[in-house]
């Protein structure tokens, strides 16, 4: 696993001539080449990266400044729209689609000088936790290949800490940028709803997408966030970023106060876990934090809000995956309809097909109430235990899932076991709030890491104190 | 438990214009049982006074001028996706039989 130098630094040194953009995408190609048994990247977009290295190489020899992250590699997971390679989502339906126009996140980074190399590998439209619901391949955990990575941006985390490039882009609806970054070993943020544009990334549940960086660091993190976050015309739910941005943060904790979540501490927390959040806890106490433990008694309904919720919005989203004017389409149809319904059929792989058929349920008449509405008054409740708890603390602590990364093939019959992987990861996403997964420790050589939460738009504050949490783990 | 038939599964399918296999239908007609039944434990949560939450946000009716944008979408690119097409123009397979 080789490793890069900060993005800042890297930066910094394509802007000054003394490394160029082409030697670092180059790099970063023969690195996806060299790691292609861990199935991370589905395509690599090398012709547009190499032809824009040298576009920053040019403009840095005339003079003049390519931007914060001029020149520096990223790996978009791959329901990010972008030119240079299709956009699968690693569906089958999507396959051979090429995206008339960029996500908002890819546009704000380029504009940066930032280059996206490849695509990453996921559960096809984000639908899962260990991205062995692609519908083209496995990807390995970096430290066990018998292991998932995590998911659904299994192949962005996995990129990340195999160092194929300096940081890459994850989606998180209920925990998918958070849970692979919490199996894999690296950080990743899921911002506060809104703060990111969804223009341009494949929609899953729309009310609950988010849209984060995963990095080696909490400040190239916060860097990235810089880049992506601010309102956008083309997303009417995106909200202004931070006055003061999210560099130069906050890392002083003495006097903090830190909640621990009571019910994400339960029996079915691994012990292994517990421990090394116990050491960090004792070091965070020593740093001056006030740690206290708080009870949010409405969580352990959130998993059953999110299985009713996110389907429902699933379901609806995937009607537009019609084979008729992108994607699959079954060219042996009599008629309208059926080259609507096989063309899905054979488009769609199985939890695709699973959660249209939950959320057409949920959603139709005569269950829409017991069902439905029912979860979005359980989410304003969710939402209320949040802001309640965060008027006595100022973050929530806590595991970011039961288990250290699992097997492949352990939970892949069991679609109830495998939503379970989302327990402790998807209220933030009911409430909007900010999390971050912060690796700490590292146990039956796996990475352990914990989840940092704050209230709605306090992404600074909440990046300043991963940041302590991050030395403090070293 | 709540049981789904698969006659329920098929009339979903047909909702969603989602040809299921026979098989696919056994699968789903118990998982969606065992998930459903999984979800039921909302009932006893107390919702008394709550109004729903449909987003986070808190923003109301976010507008934008009424002028035309230009995307800089390339049309030959947007085509290029199109399964079928004729003089420019999606083609489909017939409506009506």
């Amino acid at each position: 696993m080789k490793s890069w130098d900060n993005i800042t630094k890297m930066a910094l040194s394509v802007n000054d001539g003394k490394t160029s953009a082409l030697e670092l995408v180059n790099e970063s190609l023969s690195r996806i080449e060299d790691a292609k048994e861990y199935s991370a990247i589905i395509s690599t977009t090398k012709e547009r990266a190499i032809e824009r290295a040298k576009l920053i190489d040019d403009g840095v020899k005339s003079g003049k400044n390519m931007g914060r992250l001029a020149g520096v590699p990223f790996i978009a997971k791959d329901n990010f729209l972008t030119f240079g390679s299709e956009t699968t989502a690693a569906s089958n339906i999507l396959k051979g689609f090429n995206a008339p126009y960029q996500a908002s996140a890819i546009v704000k980074l380029e504009a940066e000088g930032a280059i996206c190399v490849a695509k990453a590998n996921l559960d096809a439209f984000a639908h899962g936790a260990s991205t062995e619901n692609s519908d083209f391949m496995v990807t390995k955990n970096p430290h066990d290949k018998t292991r998932v990575p995590g998911g659904s941006s299994g192949g962005s985390a996995a990129s990340v800490v195999l160092g194929l490039a300096p940081f890459s882009l994850g989606t998180d609806t209920g925990g998918s940028i958070r849970q692979p970054a919490s199996f894999s070993g690296c950080v990743g943020l899921k911002p506060t709803y809104g703060l990111v544009s969804r223009s341009g990334v494949v929609a899953m549940a729309s009310s609950l997408d988010c849209i984060g960086p995963m990095t080696k660091t909490v400040g190239e993190a916060s860097l990235i966030l810089d880049v992506m976050s601010g309102r956008d015309p083309l997303d009417s739910t995106t909200i202004e970023k931070d006055s003061l941005g999210y560099l130069s943060l906050d890392v002083d904790i003495k006097g903090k106060k830190i909640g621990l979540v009571k019910e994400y501490f339960d029996d079915s927390l691994d012990k292994d876990i517990k421990e090394s959040i116990d050491e960090l806890i004792a070091k965070l106490k020593t740093a001056g934090a006030e740690i206290v433990e708080i009870s949010l008694p409405i969580l352990p309904s959130a998993l059953a809000v999110y299985y009713i919720l996110c389907p429902a919005e699933v379901s609806s989203n995937l009607s537009r995956y019609d084979g008729q004017r992108f994607g699959y389409s079954f060219d042996e149809a009599n008629d309208l309809n059926e080259s609507y319904s096989e063309s899905r059929a054979r488009g769609f792989g199985k939890e695709a097909k699973r959660r249209i058929i939950i959320g057409t349920y949920v959603l139709s008449s005569g269950y829409y109430d017991a069902y439905y509405k029912k979860a979005q008054l359980v989410r304003t409740k969710i939402v209320k235990d949040f802001e309640k708890a965060f008027k006595s603390v100022d973050f929530l602590l806590g595991p970011v899932a039961p288990t250290q990364a699992f097997k492949i093939g352990e939970k892949s019959n069991d679609p109830l076991a495998m939503y379970l992987s989302d327990v402790m990861t998807v209220a933030p996403n009911l409430a909007g709030i900010p999390s971050i997964t912060i690796p700490i420790d590292e146990k039956n050589n796996l990475p352990v890491a914990v989840q940092l939460m704050a209230a709605q738009k306090q992404d600074r504050p909440l990046l300043g104190a991963a940041k302590k949490i991050e030395e403090l783990s070293q | 438990m709540v049981k789904i038939s698969q006659e329920e599964i098929l009339k979903l399918a047909n909702l969603a214009q989602l040809k299921l296999s026979k098989e696919e239908l056994i699968e789903f007609s118990s998982e969606l049982s065992t998930i459903l039944d999984y979800v039921s434990h909302l009932d006893k949560v107390d919702v008394e006074g709550l109004e729903p939450t449909y987003q986070v946000t808190g923003l109301k009716n976010v507008t934008r001028d009424d002028v035309k944008i230009d995307y800089e979408v390339d049309k030959e690119l947007l085509m290029s996706n199109l399964p079928d097409s004729q003089d420019g123009q999606i083609k489909v397979k017939r409506m009506i039989g």
